[in-house]
């Protein structure tokens, strides 16, 4: 037999990911803990709990996600049930533009909600002044406030909850429903006794998918947070690495966000966990959608009034900054101007070297990331080794590290020997890679059901070693997914801010950074012409892939 | 009012009195030099300037000197001073030229060592020993003021303010925008100034006016121009100028208490990956060619004796300004955060 190397790869993808969670974690206790001669206090703490400065941002934040968590399941729980189990004209078209949202990043939506809904000089209120007669010091939408906020937030998450909804009721046995008609109930006390309880789990792991997205989000609130007067827990905690930077204090306001998000994970686990009763028993027929009558017109027009919201309305003040020379003013044919454009691409320095370490990144994170996760799902799938649980664990675990804990973490980590990696292009992949590993592992994790082992085995009986088998039999039959895993981290780099904007040298600047710092100054005609330069990298990447995609597939359609 | 001196302001002498200078022989632009530079083909230049001004200034260079590119790496002053720290901190060699409008900052990074003494002959005679270090570590690129502004249409003539303690007026409440001390070196030594001519008290009282809190001080005379806030606080002046000259409604105010005034100094880094570009490109803005690029473009006040200020703008020494004190200003930068994030929650 072939010297099999499973053994020594398993340790070494272990040690990997342990020392990717454990070092910056690690660190990120240790300085919470520590006083700046070095000695162990817990004074970072007191001052966590006691400065008005830490609690009023903690508070503001908790409010934040618990609003968020309720709107999106408000809006997303009729919007899913629409989507998938009725007769609702353009159904499909609007579940694929829920989904197309998600590309927008929250920053980048954020200050295309500024535009729109600025007190003064948003288009909205514009309009609103316009047709009402309004006096011009009043404003109908006030978009530096805390309401305004939990808007925005909420456009740009509940897509993530309406896809775990619509996923839930596709997948929900119809029969019960029409036992339920037959047996002689009304529609609503159908809807009322058995659709909604059989959805309840999952528009309560979708509440918790929200309220951590909220409580962890850094994009939105830094754009809306200071202008409306108020930080967030994640604006605080970057604000702590402005200068005079205070690592320990910012460590220690991490630890609330990283147990916070620990526990409401187990939550989530839990509730998805009891979803199974719903579809215990064999097959069912699909279900049959519900005929809304009359109420098909004003069906599709609550869907895309919804839609408005996250896509249409912010979509087109993007396009209307970028060819304006004021924001707050609507192109006309004699104003429209390719001022920004070229101040962009011709004039502004960063442009260029931003695309380019934004681009390799990404096609990096993607890569490495997807191979990491592969590797992980096929050796816990397959049980390969013994302690291939230990992998399933450490590759979810980073989902309870936010983004912008992270940061801080990796800053710690490699800002001193012997791995100094600061200010190098590597300390960001090893940050993009260890979020998207667990999103990125568990797609893989799943489409591994599909290959069945005998294909596996048949390989390893005429010699070949697990590897040999992994590389050569089961990855194209995976073809599909790993493209799939892989354009979902490419997008998601693209994106990222919340680490990114820690971690980031001058030299090592990304898109979602030069947006960043480009808001500071108020260039928003850049950032506008920026923003759509980017939602249009990550759209052809995306269709791109759907091209591959669509080529004969392998695996079965499950 | 007589332009201050950078030494009466203290900046130039942090630890008392010294008596000799210990500045470099003043060099010539040789075609060594300028050899070097382009051989270095690169420069990187942190600035707080607008890039409206900063990147033309940069292209106008690489007009000059094909072949050398100048990286713009523009922010506010005072993520500038942290990101210059975190990255000198951090061993990681790219600041070539850095220009900052917290002049302070500059006293800490010649204390630490960090900066390369530099001086033309063109410096050495045209531009004021008040506008120099002594021992020739940075140079003051230009003057700007925080001054007050607003947007005519939305500001009857009978309600323009005349001055800071005006805006405390009720009917300006939800009207005002201004910048953030945290991140914005104009403001950090704005509201340095404005703190001691009017007490915190002041800002105390402006902090209940509902006033929009953005960050950078180049950004009040975008939103005031877009009509977001009838009134900017404070704000890089020839920004409001540059949109008046651009035909938007912006009018501006010199406070009767006085206007802040803010020196832009430059330098050069020690540790600088490209040090002869650096020094071409310090040389070619200080020189009456790139002073008159600036004044020009933007109508800030220029350093160099030869160079005239901007015909339509108002003369510096007509203008009641308040005085500056960088080394008072290093002193407390870390109070003046505290306190105004106290104030203003953010």
């Amino acid at each position: 037999m072939t010297r099999d190397l499973s053994r020594p790869i398993l340790l070494a993808v272990s040690a990997l990911l342990a020392a990717m969670i454990v070092l910056p974690v690690g660190w990120l206790l240790v300085v919470s803990l520590t006083d700046k001669e070095g000695g162990a206090t817990l004074a970072n703490f007191v001052a966590l709990f006691t400065d008005p400065t830490f609690v009023d941002p903690l508070v503001t934040t908790l409010i934040i996600a618990c609003s968020v968590s309720v709107i999106c399941c408000l809006v997303a729980a009729p919007l899913g049930w629409l989507v998938a189990r009725t007769d609702m004209p353009l159904a499909r078209t609007v579940r694929t533009l829920v989904m197309a949202s998600l590309v927008t990043p929250p920053f980048v939506g954020a200050i295309a909600w500024e535009m729109l809904a600025a007190p003064n000089s948003g288009l909205l209120n514009q309009l609103w002044r316009l047709v009402s007669g309004m006096p011009a010091d009043e404003a109908l939408f006030d978009i530096y406030s805390l309401t305004g906020l939990i808007f925005v937030i909420s456009c740009y998450t509940f897509p993530y909850v309406f896809i775990l909804v619509a996923n839930a009721l596709d997948r929900m046995p119809g029969e019960l429903e029409d036992a339920s008609s037959m047996l002689g109930a009304k529609t609503w006390q159908t809807a009322r006794r058995i659709t909604v309880p059989l959805a309840l789990p999952t528009l309560l792991a979708g509440a918790l998918v929200a309220f951590l997205q909220a409580l962890n989000l850094f994009g939105s609130p830094a754009i809306l947070a200071i202008p409306a007067g108020f930080h967030t827990l994640t604006t605080r905690i970057w604000s702590l690495f402005q200068f005079p930077p205070k690592p320990e204090l910012a460590a220690a306001a991490s630890v609330p966000l990283l147990v916070l998000t620990i526990l409401l994970l187990r939550a989530q686990a839990m509730a998805l966990g009891r979803r199974g009763y719903a579809v215990l028993g064999g097959k069912y027929g699909a279900p049959r959608p519900i005929r809304l009558g009359w109420l098909r017109g004003p069906a599709v027009a609550l869907a895309l009034f919804i839609l408005a919201m996250p896509l249409f309305l912010p979509y087109a003040a993007l396009f209307n900054s970028a060819f304006s020379r004021v924001a707050s003013r609507i192109v006309t044919p004699e104003t429209i101007t390719l001022h920004n454009v070229r101040f962009t691409f011709l004039e502004l320095s960063s442009t260029m070297p931003a695309l380019k370490n934004t681009f390799l990144l990404a096609t990096a994170s993607a890569t490495l990331g997807a191979l990491l996760a592969l590797l992980i799902a096929y050796i816990v799938a397959r049980k390969a080794v013994r302690g291939h649980r230990v992998l399933a664990f450490l590759a979810t675990a980073p989902l309870a590290i936010p983004g912008i804990v992270l940061g801080v973490g990796l800053f710690l980590a490699y800002t001193r020997p012997p791995l100094a990696l600061y200010g190098t292009l590597w300390i960001l992949l090893i940050a993009f890679v260890t979020i998207e590993l667990p999103a990125a592992y568990q797609q893989l994790g799943s489409a591994f059901h599909a290959v069945h082992p005998e294909l596996e085995e048949a390989g390893r009986m005429l010699g070949a070693t697990q590897l040999r088998t992994l590389a050569d039999i089961t990855a194209p039959l995976l073809r599909s997914a790993v493209i799939a895993t892989w354009c979902f981290i490419f997008v998601a780099t693209i994106r990222e801010l919340s680490a990114a904007v820690i971690l980031f040298t001058s030299e090592t600047k990304v898109l979602s950074v030069l947006i960043f710092d480009l808001k500071e100054s108020g260039d928003v005609g850049a950032i506008a012409v920026l923003s759509l330069s980017m939602v249009a990298i990550t759209t052809v990447v995306i269709a791109a892939a759907n091209r591959l995609h669509a080529r004969p597939q392998v695996r079965p359609a499950t | 009012m007589r332009r201050r001196s950078l030494v009466a302001a203290g900046l130039l002498l942090p630890f008392g009195a010294r008596v000799l200078s210990a500045a470099p022989p003043p060099q010539a632009i040789t075609p060594e030099l300028v050899d070097a530079a382009k051989k270095e083909g690169k420069v990187t230049y942190y600035t707080a300037m607008d890039l409206s001004v900063a990147e033309p200034v940069a292209k106008a260079f690489e007009a000059k000197y094909p072949g050398i590119k100048v990286a713009v790496e523009r922010t506010g002053a005072e993520r500038l001073f942290n990101r210059i720290g975190q990255e000198v901190g951090s061993n990681i060699k790219r600041v070539d030229v850095a220009n900052s409008s917290d002049a302070a900052h500059f006293i800490v990074w010649k204390r630490q060592g960090w900066l390369e003494p530099f001086l033309t002959l063109d410096m050495a005679e045209n531009i004021p020993a008040d506008q120099r270090d002594p021992d020739g570590t940075f140079v003051n690129q230009r003057t700007h003021l925080s001054a007050i502004a607003y947007n005519t249409s939305l500001v009857k003539p009978e309600d323009v303010p005349k001055g800071f303690n005006d805006l405390l007026d009720p009917k300006y409440v939800g009207k005002l925008v201004k910048g953030h001390p945290g991140y914005s070196g104009t403001i950090m030594t704005a509201t340095h100034q404005l703190a001691k001519a009017l007490g915190w008290a002041y800002f105390e009282k402006l902090s209940k006016q509902k006033v929009l809190q953005v960050q950078s001080a180049t950004e009040p005379p975008k939103r005031i121009e877009a009509g977001e806030r009838a009134i900017a606080v404070d704000g890089s002046d020839y920004l409001f100028w540059m949109a008046k000259e651009r035909g938007a409604p912006i009018e501006v105010v010199h406070a009767i208490e006085g206007t802040p005034q803010i020196s832009n100094p430059m330098a050069i880094f020690k540790a600088a990956p490209n040090p002869n570009a650096a020094r071409l490109l310090v040389a070619w803005i200080m020189s009456a060619e790139g002073q008159q690029f600036i004044v020009n473009l933007s109508g800030q006040y220029p350093a160099h004796k030869l160079v005239k200020a901007k015909a339509g703008r108002p003369a510096l020494a007509s203008i009641k300004t308040l005085p500056e004190d960088p080394a008072e200003v290093e002193k407390s930068a870390d109070e003046i955060k505290t306190r105004y994030q106290r104030l203003f929650k953010v």
